[in-house]
């Protein structure tokens, strides 16, 4: 639906291959084409992406298509109750024919890595893995080991009112860079999934669009994207509003400022444009800030969202 | 339920703090019971706001209410009038303030203190009581704000503050319907009956002590503004009430004589005009410089040269008043000058006794005028502000043993002697001199420049004017009731009395002070319906016309608002010429009913204008990406061809 407006496309080519894996990706995750698009463009922005949603509604199989698609090695860590660091980092074993440690890497050690229920976890192995989103590297017994280039986490996590959670602090929901969510499919799209093959299976059918080598130069294309004095000025004009407005418990942070630049930039890619545009910032505002932003004690009934009470205020200057 | 949503400890502090400073400068006019019950309300309601008190029964409620009617008008004796209806308003706003239960209670009672903050204007109208209630009216909207939810997600002094802009904001509409609304006819503010039971000012007659009592009083009598020179002190001398006849002890009634007509003998020269502006005395006389030679619009002059309108002053009056000092009155027939000689049977003897003697010792009638006049001045007679008490015969008292007084003690024996001895002789009470305010440029007369003088009649000169207190004390006349007695200009520090300087600092201040309140009065409450004729004719508007005055009206708020207006787009205008282009392409089609919301991007609104309204969709699809270029992205586009495209665009 991008009527006619061919006109302010600067990167056909770029647009043409990011469309073709949201189509593909589109073709095992039916229905969530918006979903997909915002977890393609966190990742182009080199961020980290949580998902939050019930069980089975193809958390899992989004993180699983999306790593296959762009041709990057794929691990899952499935975190529980008495997950430890070392089944995340990796652990130091004896070879006696060496006659030293002899480190395994775990599971962290993969271009994407799939956090399945990442709020299931105690605090202290969930602080493993996001210390290693933040840093890129590992330290292990005082060795440094760098991560993969192009690095990716994508954790998923149950609504925090189930049983036996241990919610995300405020702090360590600050490093992802993006929150989304699936909910239901459609009508058609269940029924589509009802009568169609096994979702795994499909994954293992299609050729990989991408390499890491590709995937490095998006990212590269993406920080380029030109940001305008009138761009940032509406940025600006949203920050400064959360952080005045008394309907909210805190403002969006500096890093969320950056983070929403970002974002907007991978998303001005993904729509072949080299310029940012107000509709980039607000078509990823929402699953950028929502779990930055927390609505105070006296929040207005009305709004739906903090993110959308938020965009419907600030006027495009 | 209404009680869900009681108004919270915090707003019921803004509601009874604002309501205590509506009433607090009436706590002076109300009965006691009044005032305390209007506290003990408040405390009440607070203790509620709190949970340490129960709210009152609905009984009790109803039992106080009916109980207030009585109690009015027990303390008052009526139920109507200024006190009965002050008293009334604030006994039941205290009611309201304890029923408070719900936003909307909270509304009706910030809407009393609004109508009840007006009522001081019904007993003071000076700058200080205008200040207070422009104060207290900040304090209400602050109130308001309170009370509306949204007000309380800011800090107090916030509120007041935007509470003090919303009053700015208003001022200028105010100030519109304050220069142009119609004017009533009478006193605004001074309405009801029992208003002017205390206003100051010489009466219509005299007896020892009754000018005396107002030279303490520094109360403004008029103020008078001069066209051209003022002349010296010592000529000052305005005219009032005229006094023919005595009991001996009180001076009192003048001719009721036909009303004198003014030769039409204007033009050679030696007039003075000025304005004076006299502050409402309750009696029907107005003052001019002695001699009048023009009555002022709605007066007459009578026979003893008395300017009178045909009611009692009651409010602050303006008039424009020729005089000739070099003139004197004799119209007067040798018949009425007969009366002039009266004196009670009986009265003065020793006075009367020791007239017959000077007069019958002295050749003529200068020599005798002159032979008591030098008695004044050589015996030791002084002229005090605090004369003794006299009992018997005041006259003769005066003369023989207390031998202190003031202008009316003079003024009185001198026209006894001058009775006595066959010279008619009569009383004319006013003021002399007054203070000149360089300020304003205006005479400022007090009430303690009160003075009495004498007339005596000669049959070729007329009634010539005898000053017999000048005798005893010259300064008093030369230079003012200041000088004759400087105590009373003293600052109220005792110990600076003496000090010359802080004297001078002194008079400087009251000098500001005076003229400031002298252009409230002009310009404020002096505002009136001649003041508003006048200053409307310069800009050719015929207020008499109420059709005109509504036009005016209508016209001057319309172009205010429209300034308010251009001046808030103003602001908004965008400095940015391409934004400002972009906005008019979005102008020309708001006329067409499409709409770019303030949150929709240029590529949202290109889209839906193309969904839309395909007819447009070249056009914006062009506008659209020549402003997104020049706007966000590259800026290679030329400005010139989106000024065209909007140009040339007419949807």
């Amino acid at each position: 639906m991008h009527l006619g407006l061919t006109a302010t496309t600067e990167h056909p080519q770029t647009r043409a291959l990011l469309d073709q894996i949201v189509q593909q990706v589109g073709t095992v995750v039916l229905g969530k084409e918006q979903t997909i698009r915002l977890s393609l463009a966190c990742l182009l922005a080199q961020g980290h992406l949580l998902i939050e949603d019930i069980p089975g509604v193809g958390k899992t199989t989004l993180a699983h298509t999306l790593a296959h698609a762009l041709g990057l090695g794929f691990q899952r860590i499935q975190f529980t109750s008495d997950l430890l660091p070392a089944d995340i980092l990796g652990v130091s074993v004896y070879d006696r024919d060496a006659v030293a440690f002899k480190f395994h890497p775990g599971p962290i050690f993969a271009e994407v890595v799939l956090a399945d229920e990442v709020n299931r976890a105690t605090p202290k192995a969930q602080s493993a893995l996001l210390e290693a989103m933040e840093e890129g590297q590992v330290t292990h017994e005082g060795e440094t080991r760098r991560l993969p280039e192009a690095f990716f986490v994508i954790a998923t996590q149950n609504p925090s009112h189930q049983i036996g959670t241990f919610p995300l602090p405020e702090s360590q929901l600050d490093r992802f860079l993006m929150r989304v969510d699936l909910g239901y499919p459609g009508r058609s799209a269940e029924r589509a999934l009802l009568q169609g093959r096994d979702r795994r299976e499909l994954i293992r059918h299609f050729e990989p669009i991408l390499d890491v080598a590709h995937l490095m130069d998006l990212q590269h294309q993406t920080h380029e994207i030109h940001a305008s004095e009138a761009w940032l000025d509406y940025l600006q004009a949203l920050l400064v509003y959360s952080r005045n407005a008394p309907e909210f418990h805190t403002g969006l942070s500096p890093r969320a400022g950056l983070a929403l630049l970002h974002s907007a930039q991978a998303w001005a890619l993904m729509a072949g444009r080299a310029h940012l545009l107000p509709e980039d910032l607000q078509a990823i505002l929402p699953a950028v800030t929502n779990h930055r932003l927390c609505w105070a004690s006296n929040a207005p009934a009305t709004a739906s969202s903090a993110s959308t009470h938020l965009l419907a205020q600030v006027a495009i200057p | 339920m209404s009680k869900t949503r009681l108004p919270s400890p915090e707003q019921m502090h803004w509601l009874c703090t604002a309501m205590a400073l509506v009433i607090a400068p009436h706590l002076t006019r109300l009965p006691l019971w009044a005032g305390i019950s209007f506290a003990l309300l408040a405390l009440w309601r607070l203790g509620v706001a709190h949970g340490r008190c129960t709210p009152p029964p609905r009984w009790l409620r109803v039992f106080l209410v009916l109980a207030i009617l009585p109690a009015v008008y027990l303390s008052q004796g009526t139920l109507f009038g200024r006190s009965a209806g002050l008293t009334l308003l604030a006994a039941l706003a205290g009611m309201k303030l304890l029923e408070t239960h719900s936003p909307r209670d909270a509304y009706v009672v910030t809407l009393l203190g609004f109508f009840l903050v007006i009522t001081h204007f019904l007993y003071q109208q000076n700058i200080a009581i205008g200040l207070y209630m422009l104060l207290v009216v900040v304090l209400i909207t602050a109130t308001l704000m309170s009370i509306h939810g949204h007000g309380l997600s800011l800090t107090p002094r916030r509120r007041l503050r935007y509470a003090g802009i919303l009053v700015l904001q208003a001022f200028p509409i105010a100030l519109l319907l304050f220069l142009l609304f119609p004017r009533l006819p009478g006193p605004l503010w001074g309405l009801p009956k029992d208003a002017y039971s205390a206003v100051t000012g010489l009466g219509g007659t005299m007896s020892p002590g009754s000018v005396s009592r107002l030279s303490l009083s520094d109360a403004v009598a008029f103020r008078v503004k001069f066209e051209g020179a003022a002349p010296p002190v010592s000529a000052l001398y305005w005219r009032g009430p005229v006094l023919w006849n005595t009991d001996g002890r009180t001076w009192s009634g003048g001719a009721q004589g036909p009303t004198h007509r003014l030769a039409n003998d204007r033009g050679n020269g030696g007039e003075i005009s000025y304005t004076v502006t006299l502050e409402p005395h309750n009696q029907r006389w107005l003052y001019a410089l002695d001699l009048p030679a023009s009555t002022p619009r709605g007066s007459v002059l009578n026979e003893d040269f008395q300017l009178l309108k045909r009611k009692a002053i009651r409010q602050r009056l303006r008039y424009r008043v020729h005089s000739r000092l070099d003139q004197r009155p004799h119209n007067t027939s040798a018949r009425s000058a007969a009366r002039a000689l009266a004196l009670p049977q009986g009265a003065h003897p020793a006075s009367r006794a020791l007239a017959q003697r000077w007069r019958d010792e002295s050749d003529n009638e200068a020599a005798y005028i002159q032979r008591v006049l030098a008695h004044f001045r050589q015996q030791p007679f002084y002229y005090t502000l605090r004369p003794p008490l006299l009992n018997g015969d005041t006259v003769d008292e005066f003369m023989f043993s207390s031998r202190r007084g003031f202008c009316e003690h003079y003024a009185a024996a001198f026209t006894v002697f001058m009775r006595a001895a066959g010279i008619p002789a009569r009383i004319v009470t006013g003021y002399q001199g007054g203070e000149y305010n360089p300020l304003g440029q205006y005479l400022l007369v007090r009430q303690r420049d009160a003075h009495a003088w004498v007339e005596l009649w000669q049959q070729d000169r007329g009634w010539v004017r005898i000053d017999p207190t000048a005798a005893v004390s010259p300064s008093r006349i030369e230079l003012g009731m200041d000088a004759a007695i400087p105590q009373s200009l003293g600052p109220p520090l005792l110990g600076l009395a003496d000090n010359a300087t802080a004297r001078e600092l002194w008079r400087n201040f009251r000098q500001s002070w005076d003229a400031l309140n002298n252009g409230w009065n002009q310009w404020v409450l002096g505002y009136g319906m001649e003041r508003q004729r006048q200053l409307l004719a310069r800009i050719h508007i015929d207020a008499r016309k109420l059709s005109e005055l509504a036009l005016a009206l209508a016209i001057s708020i319309t172009l205010s608002m429209a300034i308010l207006a251009l001046w808030l787009w103003r602001r908004r205008a965008p400095s940015d010429p391409v934004l400002r282009l972009y906005r008019r392409f979005c102008h020309k089609l708001k006329r067409r009913r499409i709409k770019c919301g303030p949150t929709e991007g240029p590529l949202d609104f290109c889209q839906r204008i193309v969904r839309q309204h395909p007819e447009f969709a070249t056009e914006a699809m062009e506008i659209s990406h020549l402003y997104i270029d020049l706007r966000y992205g590259t800026k290679r586009a030329d400005i010139m061809r989106l000024r065209q495209a909007v140009k040339a665009f007419h949807p």
